[in-house]
C-alpha cells in the first residue's frame, strides 16, 4: 500500500520525512487502511443521524420546516401514552423473537461446528439457502399460511379436521413472532457457529483431561467462548425487528403493529418528519440502553458460571 | 486442525444422534414454509388454498410478460453486484486495518463503522431520506444503493476481521522479508488466506442487499428494486401467483450461486493449506 500518489505535490525532503514515518508507524498504515470506510461512514452514516437529531427539535408548518430550536416534539410524545405503550409492546415482541431464535439456532449452530464432520459448508448453505428468497415473500408466505383462507385453514378443512376456518391465526403478536423468527434464522446460526467453530478443540481436550464430563466442558469452555456469538446474533435478531415495519404490516394486525409503524407513517403518510425524528430518535435510545444491558448482564452471568 | 483422523478418540464436544433430530427438525421448520411458493407458483388457481387444482406454468408466463417486474428484477441484480463488490472492498480495507495494526481508538472507530448492525433499519433509511432530501438529490437507483453500501459494508468487515483475526501475521512479514513488495504480499498472502471470507463476504453482502426493503422503500423513489415493486403487488390478488412464480425462480437462481460459490470456496482452500 503506497500513499506516494496522494502527496504527489509535496516537496521532496517533506515527502521522504512523510514515508518514512509511514514505514515506522502502525498507526499511520492502520489509519490510511481506514480512511476509505471511516470517511463513507461519517458521509452516510454519522452526517444523516446528526441532521436526524436536528429534526428531532424542529417544527412541521404544513411543507416547510421551522427550524427554531425546540423540545416540544419530545414532550408530544411522553405525553401520549399510546407511543409508549407501542414501544414497550415492540420490545417485548423483538425480545421473544430473539430468545426463539437464537434458543433454536443455537443447537443447530452447535451441530454443524461440532457434530458435521464433512462438508460443513454445505449445511450452512442448506441453513441459509431459504434466506435467499426476498424477505417479504417470506412474510407473505406466513399470510399465506395462516390466512383465514390460508394453508392451515384450508389443508385442515379440506382433511376434514375442522369445519371453519381457525380465525385466531392471523393478525396478532403470535403471528408477528412466528414470521420474525423465521425470517431471521440465518442471522443467528451464522455469527453463532463462527464463534463455535473457532474455538480451540484443544481447551476441551484439557477441560476432560482435568476431570470435567461433557456439561462441565460445555458450560465452563464451550458457552463462554462461543458468548461473542451468541451476543452478536442476539443483537443482530433484535435491532432489525424493532425497526421492521413490514411484518407487523402483513401479519401483525391492529394489535401486532410495532413501533417502526408510526415512524413510517409520520414519514410516508403524514408528513411530519419532526415528530417521526423524534420518535426516531427516543426508540434508538431506548433500544440501545436495553442491548448495553443485556450484554453486559449475559456477560456478567458467564463470568460466574466459571 | 491437525493431522488427526477424524475419528481419532480426543475429538470434543460431539454431539448425540438426538442433535441430528433437531437439525433435521430445523431444516424442516426453515424450508417448510419458504416451499409452498414454488407448490403454489404452478398451480392452477389465482387462490393460494388446498386443495391444489391442476399444474399449470401461466403464473411464470405472466411474471415473465411483466415488463415492470422485469425491470425491477435487473434493478435489484444491478444494485446487489455494486453493493457487494463496494462494501467488500470497504469491508477489506477496514478489516485489514483494524487486525493488522494497532491503532489509538481502535475500539472507537470499530463501533461506529459497526454501528449500522446496531441501528434499525427503519431509522437509517429515514435519515438517510432526510439527508437527500437536504442535499438536493431526486430518489433513484443510485441513492438505494448509497444506502445499502452504508448498511452492507458493516457485514463485509464483520466477515472479513472475523477471517483475518488470528491470522498469523509472521506468514505477511516472511513474505516481506523474502522481497515481496506489499502488494504481492497482499495477492499471494493474504488475499488467498482471507479468499473464504472475502467470497462469503461478498454473498452476504448480495444476499442482504437483494433482499432490501426496509431502506429501499424510503429511498427508491419512482425506480423500484424487486422487494419494491414486490411490496407495491401485494396489495392487488390477481398479481399474487406471478410473484410466487418470481420467488420460485429466484430461490432456484440462489442455489445455482450458491454451487458456485462453494467452488470457488474448494479452489481456495485446496491450493492454500496455510493457517486453516
Amino acid at each position: 500500500m503506497s500513499v506516494s500518489s496522494d502527496h504527489g505535490e509535496m516537496s521532496p525532503g517533506f515527502f521522504d520525512r512523510l514515508r518514512a514515518f509511514y514505514r515506522r508507524s502502525d498507526a499511520a498504515k492502520g489509519y490510511v487502511l481506514l480512511s476509505p470506510v471511516m470517511l463513507t461512514m461519517i458521509a452516510l452514516l454519522a452526517a444523516p443521524l446528526i441532521l436526524l437529531t436536528l429534526y428531532s427539535f424542529w417544527t412541521q408548518v404544513g411543507l416547510k420546516v421551522d427550524t427554531n430550536v425546540t423540545g416540544d416534539r419530545y414532550r408530544e410524545l411522553y405525553e401520549k401514552q399510546a407511543y409508549i405503550d407501542i414501544f414497550w409492546r415492540s420490545i417485548q415482541m423483538s425480545g421473544l423473537v430473539t430468545l426463539v431464535t437464537v434458543g433454536l439456532a443455537y443447537p443447530m449452530a452447535y451441530f454443524v461446528a461440532f457434530g458435521v464432520k464433512k462438508n460443513k459448508f454445505i449445511w450452512l448453505i442448506l441453513l441459509t439457502i431459504p434466506f435467499w428468497t426476498s424477505y417479504l415473500l417470506r412474510a407473505f408466505s406466513w399470510k399465506i399460511i395462516l390466512g383465514y383462507n390460508g394453508v392451515i385453514n384450508s389443508g385442515l378443512i379440506s382433511l376434514g379436521a375442522i369445519q371453519e376456518p381457525l380465525s385466531f391465526l392471523l393478525y396478532n403478536q403470535t403471528a408477528v413472532v412466528i414470521t420474525l423468527a423465521h425470517a431471521y434464522a440465518a442471522f443467528a446460526i451464522l455469527p453463532i457457529y463462527v464463534s463455535l467453530e473457532k474455538i480451540d478443540r484443544t481447551l476441551l481436550e484439557a477441560a476432560a483431561d482435568l476431570g470435567d464430563g461433557a456439561w462441565a466442558r460445555f458450560w465452563r469452555v464451550t458457552f463462554p467462548l462461543s458468548l461473542p456469538g451468541v451476543i452478536g446474533a442476539a443483537v443482530l435478531i433484535f435491532v432489525p425487528t424493532t425497526g421492521d415495519y413490514v411484518t407487523p404490516a402483513l401479519v401483525g394486525g391492529p394489535t401486532g403493529q410495532m413501533i417502526a409503524n408510526l415512524i413510517q407513517i409520520q414519514f410516508l403518510k403524514i408528513g411530519d418528519w419532526p415528530l417521526g425524528s423524534a420518535l426516531a430518535i427516543s426508540a434508538m435510545a431506548g433500544v440501545a440502553i436495553l442491548v448495553m444491558l443485556f450484554a453486559t448482564a449475559l456477560q456478567l452471568a458467564v463470568r460466574r458460571i466459571r | 486442525m491437525s493431522a488427526k483422523p477424524a475419528h481419532a478418540p480426543a475429538r470434543m464436544g460431539d454431539p448425540g444422534s438426538g442433535l441430528k433430530l433437531f437439525a433435521i427438525a430445523y431444516l424442516i421448520f426453515i424450508y417448510g414454509p419458504v416451499l409452498f411458493l414454488p407448490l403454489f407458483s404452478f398451480n392452477d388457481s389465482i387462490f393460494v388454498a388446498f386443495p391444489l387444482k391442476s399444474f399449470t406454468t401461466k403464473w411464470y408466463e405472466q411474471a415473465f410478460a411483466d415488463e415492470k417486474m422485469i425491470g425491477a428484477l435487473i434493478s435489484s441484480l444491478q444494485v446487489g453486484g455494486i453493493v457487494a463488490v463496494v462494501s467488500t472492498v470497504l469491508g477489506m480495507f477496514g478489516a485489514k486495518a483494524v487486525t493488522r495494526y494497532q491503532i489509538p481508538g481502535q475500539g472507537l472507530i470499530t463501533a461506529t463503522i459497526m454501528l449500522p448492525l446496531f441501528i434499525p433499519e427503519i431509522i437509517l433509511g429515514i435519515s438517510l431520506l432526510i439527508l437527500i432530501n437536504s442535499v438536493g438529490i431526486s430518489l433513484s437507483l443510485i441513492t438505494v444503493t448509497i444506502g445499502h453500501i452504508m448498511l452492507c459494508t458493516p457485514f463485509a468487515m464483520a466477515v472479513l476481521s472475523s477471517r483475518l483475526h488470528g491470522f498469523d501475521r509472521s506468514l505477511e512479514e516472511a513474505s516481506m522479508d523474502l522481497g515481496e513488495t506489499p502488494w504481492m504480499t497482499f495477492w499471494r498472502v493474504t488475499f488467498p488466506l482471507a479468499a473464504p471470507g472475502i467470497v462469503s463476504s461478498l454473498l452476504l453482502t448480495f444476499i442482504v442487499s437483494f433482499d432490501e426493503f426496509l431502506l429501499s422503500f424510503f429511498l427508491a423513489g419512482q425506480e423500484p428494486t424487486l422487494p419494491v415493486y414486490i411490496w407495491s403487488q401485494l396489495r392487488f390478488p390477481n398479481k399474487l401467483p406471478s410473484v410466487l412464480a418470481l420467488g420460485a425462480l429466484i430461490l432456484i437462481a440462489s442455489c445455482v450461486l450458491v454451487v458456485v460459490a462453494e467452488w470457488v470456496r474448494q479452489l481456495g482452500t485446496s491450493e492454500q493449506k496455510v493457517g486453516v
